[in-house]
């Protein structure tokens, strides 16, 4: 695409295509001029806003003070360990059984059969946030659970037994599975009929079976997609909260308040009124969020289109 | 591939594959419609049904009509508050989500103008942002304005969606040629009538799809509206969390004198989601195209 800069440099146009070439520039600016002031006010200002109370006390710059605090804080490094025990079962969940599934799904040889199994899979999508761990909630609990059987198999007798800390990163990897997986499965899916069928069948000439096939051919395709998918789940991974925000409300504090990251930020803000505070753990999991966003951006490949 | 060849050229190697694969494919297909069915079928028995009969046993009407009527009770009505509040959140910030992201996505797309490129950039960087990062920051800067409490407090921050902004500037860099728009300027259209008389008839999918994303997305967002709006201005989302501590099989203690049954809170559960689902279920190839638009071109 061309941009101002090569059109201004190009002086043997006509008249008429100036005019519209700035024509255009004002329309341009005017159509995006609402979504900018948008993005000003609730990407970058809030950011900003961010930045700024991390490093102030009652407005008195106050460099790392807010950061210490809050590391300091004996419910800081707990959180941070149990969002990263949720994060590595969740990503290793996610990764191995996505592509798993996405390659079996895509071996179906009948149509309406593959479609369908896709549509059942990412149905649960529909609910996110608090109804998804609502559902769950019954589903967890031996008493009423449709796989009760299962849960009592398992050892478990109540809710409050399945929950148990040690425990919760496993069942928030599977909620957080059952609600995301279907849509990414659908996507890989996308990702394996973009191999062309003659790869594929030059494969099988070659005496390839379908795991050689799958984890020499199309798994290897399918990476950027795979990178994709990790790099957004770590990202929203970080930022838990209405799962054991919600798993706490109804495990009888089994589960505590400040279990994740941002349930602590929320403590701060709202426990606390300590605003510095939960600005500096925001910004923190800010930090990861957007530096994961612009490798990708920049680095990823997934966009290179202008 | 293996699965779609005649049964009879088959090793009892790869029967045995098949035959695995088929049931893992199965077992993952009871993993997720499971709990769903389970959800369908628990507003039509009573508590005590829900405990003793079989899972996936239908009650009957009688019993789903008094969940229904006990729910509806609960705090003279507070749910059709809730879930009016989400319909007017969610109505009154699609309107603007589409009214700011197509042409932004259009002007991204085809025309030239300063700082397209930054703009681009900083859409693509934010859209992959995680919405729970900004929220407390967000409440901060809204607590600063004296908006909490304010519907606006919902409406604007569910209105900002670059992800839409995105989708709508790859819909036209790909639906909608600049020749086209050129042939249409050459006849003498100016400027806004090249994108209301050309672009915007051809850009019904992508409406679409942008309005699919933000109205499910908002609908089920829990975290914004939960710290922006509280008490009765609360959404479902957030109000469902809110009947949970009115459980007393969740919360022994509590002391309340209306309660919501177990029963009645899969039916709030189920009420909670069926916008969302019944979108779902007629708009999925929307979800699927809306996806993979990160990477159908490379």
């Amino acid at each position: 695409m061309t941009t101002i800069d090569n059109i201004a440099a190009a002086p043997a146009r006509r008249k008429g295509r100036r005019s519209i070439e700035r024509a255009q520039g004002r329309m341009g600016a005017a159509f995006v001029s609402l979504y900018t002031l948008f993005l000003l006010a609730f990407g970058v200002f809030p950011a900003l806003y961010a930045v700024y109370l991390a490093f102030t006390k009652k407005g008195a710059f106050v460099g790392f003070d807010n950061f210490v605090k809050v590391f300091k804080d004996y419910r800081f490094w707990p959180a941070v360990e149990h969002v990263g025990i949720f994060l590595v079962v969740w990503l290793v969940m996610l990764v191995v059984l996505v592509v798993l599934l996405a390659v079996m799904v895509h071996a179906i040889g009948i149509r309406w059969l593959s479609s369908g199994t896709r549509f059942l899979y990412y149905i649960p999508g529909a609910l996110a946030g608090a109804s998804s761990v609502m559902l769950w909630l019954f589903v967890l609990d031996p008493t009423v659970s449709p796989v009760a059987p299962l849960l009592r198999a398992m050892g478990f007798d109540s809710l409050v037994s399945v929950v148990q800390v040690d425990r919760l990163p496993f069942v928030l990897a599977v909620i957080a599975f059952w609600t995301g997986a279907g849509g990414w499965i659908v996507v890989m899916y996308g990702a394996l009929n973009n191999i062309p069928k003659e790869v594929l069948e030059a494969a099988r000439v070659d005496g390839a079976g379908p795991i050689r096939t799958a984890w020499s051919i199309q798994i290897p395709l399918m990476r950027k997609w795979i990178a994709y998918m990790v790099i957004m789940s770590f990202a929203g991974g970080t930022q838990l909260f209405v799962e054991p925000r919600v798993l706490s409300q109804a495990s009888r504090g089994v589960v505590g308040q400040d279990y994740s990251l941002n349930q602590l930020a929320f403590l701060y803000a709202f426990k606390q009124s300590d605003f510095n505070g939960s600005a500096a753990i925001s910004l923190l999991l800010l930090v990861v969020a957007l530096g994961l966003s612009v490798y990708f951006v920049f680095k990823g490949g997934l966009f290179e289109r202008a | 591939m293996s699965m779609d060849r005649p049964a009879g050229a088959m090793t009892p190697g790869q029967w045995l594959g098949r035959v695995l694969a088929i049931l893992i494919l199965a077992v993952f297909v009871l993993f997720f419609v499971v709990p769903l069915i389970w959800l369908v079928l628990a507003p039509t028995k009573t508590d005590r049904q829900l405990l003793l009969d079989a899972p996936f046993m239908f009650g009957d009407f009688e019993t789903l009509a008094a969940n229904w009527e006990s729910l509806v009770t609960f705090q003279k009505g507070l749910i059709w508050t809730w879930i009016t509040n989400s319909a007017f959140y969610c109505v009154a910030a699609l309107a603007i989500t589409l009214i700011i992201s197509i042409p932004a996505g259009y002007a991204l797309a085809l025309t030239e103008f300063r700082g397209r490129k930054a703009l681009l950039a900083a859409t693509l960087i934010v859209m992959l942002v995680p919405n729970t990062a900004l929220v407390l920051p967000i409440f901060l800067e809204l607590s600063a304005f004296k908006l909490i409490g304010n519907p606006l407090a919902a409406i604007l921050p569910f209105s900002f969606f670059p992800f839409g902004v995105y989708l709508t500037y790859i819909y036209f860099s790909t639906a909608v040629s600049r020749d086209l728009l050129d042939a249409a300027r050459m006849d003498g259209a100016n400027e806004f009538q090249v994108f209301w008389k050309i672009a915007m008839p051809l850009a019904t999918p992508v409406i679409a799809l942008v309005g699919f994303f933000n109205f499910t997305g908002n609908w089920n967002n829990y975290f914004l509206p939960y710290v922006t709006l509280p008490g009765k201005k609360a959404p479902i989302q957030v109000g469902l969390a809110e009947l949970l501590s009115n459980v007393p099989a969740f919360n022994p203690t509590n002391a309340a004198s209306t309660t919501i049954s177990l029963s009645a809170l899969a039916l709030a559960t189920l009420v909670a989601i069926a916008p969302v689902l019944i979108v779902f279920l007629f708009a999925q190839r929307y979800l699927v195209s809306g996806m993979t638009a990160g990477g159908t071109k490379e």
